[in-house]
């Protein structure tokens, strides 16, 4: 048997490239695949949007939105996307640095899997499960104890004002920051993983207390990388649509308060999309999805530029 | 084991599946439709009737909204649409045929309010139109009180809750406060979505419901079926007439026998001038091409308008929804009948 495979390897033909070459254009082909997807979503929505671009212009990015006297603008709506998703992100942050300095610094080994494996597992929850318990639970509870204490507390600010309803952009971006932890959580992770363990112990060697050098050795070398981390969060925050849709208010009024209802570019589309009986409206609610495409893909390079420049492994950005 | 014998067995039962499946395709004609979410439960109740009428026919509904229900009657990837609302001269412009609006049933908007004790209040157009404005934002305005003697209301904010997502519901109701309101006119105007001047919005009737069931001194509109599944108070509205009525399949009947309704059937019947009308109520239609492309499918649509017409509007009510009125019926079934094949 083995003087057989033996014999028959001498005579085997020298191997061929051609089968390598097949491999890298089939896997370049799959790759590109996501390219041409992009780009026939962009193609798409710019047809639908022809008669709304037509008809408003660049005004449509500044114009408000009215629908029963057939005048379209996204203003209240790239307003209340970036409101609410970057005090999501705001409210998410430290959260999420502060769980991924835990369990790569300070918590007992035995514990990082399982807290690391109940994070991820968040992420797993559907967005619109998420929505009904914002509406049933979250949304009556902060509207009826903590929002009015931080409404007594910090009545002098002008974005604490006005009627509590409930739903608003302040329940939109605590609904926003529970689904974002796990991703930032778990990018920080893997970015202060990256830091070699030689530098902890440098510090360490040089006297520093556990803070220091979790302050100097981490989290100082980490911050391009953390950057990134809330940057793809800041990404899932801004298309995120159901939940927010459910707990946002939906009013097009633009407000200084956070109490106040809004809404964002996604919940729009959700909203009116399945009753939008004539062409302009139809083409504006296109128009809203193509300004929504472009402000997350100009975020996602951002991102992408930014955690690429980390200098730290390329597990960081393949997390 | 046995794998020939297995092997047989399992040969003889997809063939028996693909008979059964075979048979089955071949003796029903599948007539597709899509639009209107508004009158969706009385419609999927005819197509299961008619079924044991004509099992030869199967209807298949997509309720995918009025704005769905129209664009794919105009692009003829469906064999009749529905909608809440009539379609606009500019949308018909773009039909390759002449399309027919075949009105089946009506329904009103009811003004629900969470308050202390669910007191049956009442409402008139212009008091409506201000708290809908953010004019009115007190429960004890002088306004409200004078419509309501005897009710105590109390000192608290008035929440508005509207819908979110555009909807033929909401269209009746702003088509409503643009009739009675000259402000709301200039200001809102009307549409399946507006720019609300007040409050917050929440998604679909149901949405709307839980909201105002939720927030004490929260008022809303809902379809009359929603505000009776879940025993939400609503008002009496004052109609043209003077009167205030209470929303009831009687006089949202009573609102559709004193509409004017033209030839085309494109009508409104907000603020009906009958004694005993409810002013916030609209109907809804089924969108259908005068010429069939399909003869086979033109006439089992005929022959299924004509039932519905005649049989399946006995259904109505208890549905909570108004057949349409003897005389009115006649009409629609004379415009049925000029449907060709």
């Amino acid at each position: 048997m083995i003087a057989a495979t033996a014999q028959r390897k001498v005579v085997l033909a020298p191997p061929s490239k051609a089968g390598d070459a097949f491999f890298k254009f089939l896997t370049w082909g799959m790759a590109m695949m996501v390219f041409v997807l992009v780009a026939l979503l962009g193609w798409e929505l710019f047809q639908g949007s022809k008669i709304s671009l037509q008809q408003f212009g660049w005004r449509f990015l500044i114009h408000d939105w009215d629908p029963g006297n057939g005048n379209f603008g996204a203003l209240p709506f790239i307003f209340g996307t970036f409101v609410s998703s970057l005090l999501g992100l705001m409210i998410a942050l430290p959260l999420s640095l502060g769980t991924a300095i835990y369990l790569t610094e300070l918590a007992p080994r035995w514990l990082r899997r399982p807290a690391l494996s109940l994070i991820e597992m968040l992420a797993a929850i559907p967005s619109v499960i998420l929505g009904l318990w914002g509406i049933y639970v979250l949304v009556p509870w902060l509207r009826d104890h903590p929002y009015p204490l931080l409404q007594k507390a910090l009545a002098w600010l002008p974005v604490f004002r006005g009627h509590i309803y409930g739903q608003s952009f302040l329940s939109a971006a605590v609904i926003i920051a529970i689904m974002i932890v796990p991703i930032i959580t778990s990018m920080a992770r893997e970015v202060f993983r990256a830091v070699p363990d030689s530098q902890r112990e440098a510090a360490f060697a040089l006297g520093a207390t556990r803070w220091e050098v979790t302050w100097l050795a981490v989290l100082k070398g980490s911050r391009r990388g953390m950057f990134g981390a809330a940057m793809l969060g800041l990404g899932r925050a801004l298309g995120e649509t159901m939940a927010v849709t459910m707990v946002i208010g939906n009013s097009t009024d633009i407000s200084a308060s956070l109490f106040a209802p809004g809404s964002t570019l996604a919940s729009a589309i959700a909203n009116q999309f399945s009753e939008a009986v004539d062409d302009t409206y139809r083409s504006a609610l296109f128009e809203l999805g193509l300004v929504l495409l472009l402000v997350t893909i100009v975020t996602n390079i951002l991102a992408h530029l930014l955690v690429g420049a980390v200098s730290a492994p390329q597990d960081a950005f393949n997390a | 084991m046995n794998m020939r014998r297995f092997l047989t067995n399992l040969a003889a039962l997809a063939a028996a599946l693909a008979l059964a499946g075979a048979g089955r395709a071949s003796a029903q004609l599948l007539i597709n439709g899509a639009g209107a979410t508004f009158p969706y439960p009385i419609y999927s109740k005819w197509f299961d009737e008619y079924s044991k009428v004509d099992p030869s026919v199967r209807f298949n509904y997509q309720s995918i909204g009025s704005g769905g229900g129209q664009k794919q009657i105009l692009e003829g990837t469906i064999d009749f649409g529905a909608s809440d609302g009539p379609m606009s001269d500019q949308t018909l412009a773009k039909a390759p045929g002449k399309i027919l609006h075949v009105p089946t049933v009506a329904g009103a908007d009811v003004v629900t309010y969470n308050l202390p004790g669910a007191p049956r209040l009442r409402l008139d157009g212009p008091s409506i139109a201000d708290i809908f404005l953010g004019r009115i934002t007190k429960w004890n305005d002088p306004r409200l009180t004078a419509l309501n003697p005897g009710v105590t209301l109390p000192d608290e904010d008035i929440l508005v809750v509207h819908r979110a997502d555009g909807s033929g519901t909401t269209y009746i109701f702003v088509d409503y406060l643009s009739c009675v309101s000259q402000e709301w006119q200039k200001k809102v105007g009307r549409g399946a979505a507006v720019k609300w001047p007040a409050g917050l919005g929440a998604k679909g009737n149901e949405g709307v419901t839980s909201q105002v069931k939720q927030t004490p001194g929260a008022i809303g509109y809902v379809e009359l079926v929603y505000a009776i599944q879940n025993q939400l108070p609503y008002a009496n509205v004052k109609n043209a007439a003077g009167n205030f009525i209470e929303a009831s399949v009687g006089s949202v009947s009573a609102a559709l026998a004193a509409a004017t309704i033209p030839d085309d059937f494109r009508f409104s019947m907000v603020n009906s001038p009958g004694h005993d009308a409810y002013p916030i109520a609209g109907a809804t239609w089924l969108l259908v091409y005068q010429q069939q492309r399909d003869a086979v499918k033109g006439r089992k649509i005929v022959e299924f308008l004509k039932w519905a017409m005649q049989e399946g509007e006995h259904n109505a009510p208890q549905l909570d929804y108004a057949p349409l009125p003897p005389d009115l019926n006649k009409r629609v079934l004379a415009e049925i009948s000029g449907i060709r094949y």
